[in-house]
């Protein structure tokens, strides 16, 4: 028999991203239909809150992000129908997303956002973290990215969102890339710097497979909330697996408050039978991780690679030499472009014009 | 001829980059800039050249605006105070351009409506939309100007330290205000604008990413003839705008990728979006002039 562990106890609030993060890696062709089932039995299942909007969060449908199936209006007033405890939360990235749309999403239903800028510019936003409160939401700060800035410059920017009224405030490893002592350090230096009643929140991706490791090393360190999705639905490798930190947390003693055994069968039944592709740890997946690349670009320079025959792999590696951040899915084909143009030069064709 | 005068409110990075480029001008003269901190980078640099300075915002301006002959305003503060600036000043007779995304007046992207703007007369504001919108409407009416546009997108990558504290507590009405001229100036049926900011070390040039879906298939040799003129056209003021890849032509979607550097008068050249917003209100602030000087030569000889 192993001994107890020193987390025995803890209280911890699983937010679910299959419908948010999982959008990602369906190209935002959720349906409604679906998102209601999967919902609903998130539901049941006891899990506290639910994201559910384009991947990309509100505003998101674009060219750039790609378009949904139907609008965040319609998803959200869906899901929200058939929800019983669950909160329901919708990201906002200011830059893409607007203060309308917030309203518009409170006006279907939604009761919690994560209000998301790059880890180091926090100040682009407190009009809407204050407009979040000013509507009665739970207001977090989510600094992606988190693995460009260091513990103390999160611990700041951390500080920043605080004084705009976010009441939980997330280390975010968009890119899959922190290695566990990173991400232990960033909470720990977080809860120093924030009140003791602002929570600390963290959001993994599996791209290492350091997925449920992280989570638990961020719990240790102070977190109480944590972001994960089922079957690990999301961009790149995918999230933390809701239903597998389900099991490490109940087989810890951490609280959850969530039925395990339908997680698992929300999971394996509903969720991997709607998978494309096969979200796990392959070689784009990898190297998103490996060189610090924000996971949803995974998908377009897939995309990218067939159209201008530039190996996925050497895009992304490109993408993150050149510090490309969340939202500059732009740059994926301008980089393939400019790649095929001056390998095209390289072996002797003649380089297409500008 | 004597130049006609000109006050600078807001002594930012907008304010002082656009401070260098009308101390240039053949036919403008900055004479006053106006901030609310008397320790403020900008107001020094304005003194050294010569200008009278005021940390009292605007009210400390107003009472030597007839004096000191202020014509045209430069208004680089915030959407938030815009319109009492502007109110204030219209009053005193001051024509008002507004580098705020405000926008009280009319839209204006030089290369597109300047001098359909300036002959219309009675304008007594005019709206230089956002750095992002002067770096693709250009784009969007090039392409519009061959087939019917049903949407454009822009995304706007900025750096960090080009992005200053007005832009980052104005980021809805930047990109607001930028869809929207996407549509009115541009000629797309519906327009959205996307802006990343990027805290890349070095800084990363201005990045701008425009995309049009037109209506059927896209005549591509026009397309590309009619976005190269435009690119020359705002080259004309902005030398370092400069086309990367494109046009590119996927189904009915035409993309086009462009970076902006910039001349590197108060920040470096990586911030391109500085110069192409400040290059446009000079552009625009010297047609108008030419207009005024005009006007006031005639009053002369009457």
């Amino acid at each position: 028999m192993m001994a107890k562990s020193k987390l025995e106890g803890r209280k911890v609030a699983l937010h679910d991203m299959t419908l948010r993060d999982g959008m990602h890696a369906k190209r935002e062709q959720i349906s409604v239909a679906q998102m209601v089932e999967i919902g609903a039995g998130l539901d049941a299942a006891g899990v506290p809150y639910l994201q559910v909007t384009h991947g990309a969060g509100l505003g998101g449908n674009s060219l750039q992000h790609g378009r949904a199936l139907a609008s965040n209006a319609e998803y959200i007033s869906a899901v929200a129908g058939v929800v019983k405890q669950a909160k329901i939360s919708v990201l906002l990235i200011p830059g893409l997303g607007a203060m309308r749309e917030l309203q518009e999403a409170y006006e279907c239903g939604a009761r919690s956002v994560h209000v998301a800028t790059h880890s180091t510019e926090a100040d682009v936003s407190p009009q809407h973290i204050a407009f979040a409160r000013k509507l009665g939401m739970d207001a977090t700060g989510f600094l992606m990215m988190s693995h460009l800035n260091d513990a103390r410059g999160l611990a700041e920017q951390a500080l920043l969102m605080e004084s705009y009224g976010a009441n939980t405030v997330y280390v975010t490893d968009s890119a899959g890339a922190m290695l566990t002592e990173d991400v232990a350090e960033a909470v720990s230096r977080m809860r120093e710097a924030l009140r003791p009643e602002t929570e600390i929140g963290f959001h993994g991706h599996h791209n290492l497979g350091l997925g449920i490791a992280n989570s638990i090393a961020a719990i240790a360190a102070g977190a109480s909330r944590i972001d994960a999705s089922l079957a690990g639905l999301g961009a790149g490798a995918g999230n933390a697996p809701l239903e597998v930190l389900a099991a490490v947390c109940d087989r810890m003693g951490i609280e959850t408050g969530v039925d395990l055994f339908k997680l698992m069968d929300l999971a394996e039944d509903v969720v991997v039978p709607m998978m494309d592709h096969l979200v796990r740890v392959d070689r784009e997946a990898l190297t998103l991780g490996y060189a610090g690349v924000y996971s949803t670009f995974l998908l377009p320079a897939r995309r990218a690679a067939e159209r201008f025959g530039v190996p996925a792999r050497d895009i992304l590696i490109e993408l993150g030499r050149r510090k490309m951040i969340g939202g500059q899915e732009d740059m994926i084909q301008d980089a393939a472009m400019t790649m095929a143009r001056e390998r095209a030069g390289a072996s002797g064709k003649a380089a297409p014009p500008v | 001829m004597s130049k006609i005068k000109c006050a600078l409110i807001g002594s930012g990075n907008i304010g002082t980059d656009l401070l260098f480029k009308l101390k240039r001008s053949e036919i403008l003269e900055p004479v006053w800039m106006v901030g609310v901190d008397e320790k403020s980078e900008g107001l020094a640099k304005a003194r050294e050249m010569g200008l009278k300075t005021t940390h009292a915002g605007i009210e400390g301006l107003l009472p030597h605006v007839a004096a000191d002959g202020v014509q045209i305003a430069f208004d680089a503060t915030s959407a938030y105070v815009h319109a009492e600036n502007s109110r204030k000043l219209n009053e005193l007779g001051v024509l008002m351009i507004d580098l705020t995304p405000a926008a009280i007046g009319p839209l204006c992207a030089p290369t597109v409506n300047l001098k359909a703007l300036a002959a219309q007369g009675g304008v007594v504001n005019v709206n230089m939309i956002s750095c992002a919108g002067q770096a693709t409407i250009p784009i969007v009416a090039a392409v519009s100007a061959v087939q019917p546009v049903d949407y454009a997108e822009i995304v706007a990558s900025l750096s960090s330290k080009s992005v200053g504290p007005g832009t980052r507590a104005n980021l809805d009405e930047f990109t607001s205000t930028t869809s929207s001229a996407l549509e009115k100036v541009g000629g797309a049926k519906k327009g959205k604008a996307l802006a990343i900011i990027n805290p890349a070390e070095p800084p990363l040039i201005m990045r701008n990413t425009i995309s049009c879906e037109v209506e059927g298939a896209p005549d591509q040799a026009a397309i590309t003839a009619s976005v190269l003129e435009m690119i020359a056209q705002v080259q004309i003021y902005v030398p370092g705008y400069k086309l990367v890849n494109g046009p590119d032509f996927d189904g009915n979607r035409v993309s086009v990728f462009m970076e902006v550097a910039g001349l590197g008068d108060y920040l470096p050249t990586y911030a391109g979006n500085l110069d192409i917003m400040t290059a446009a209100a000079a552009r625009t602030a010297e047609l108008f002039a030419e207009g005024l000087r005009a006007a006031g030569a005639q009053k002369e000889t009457a």
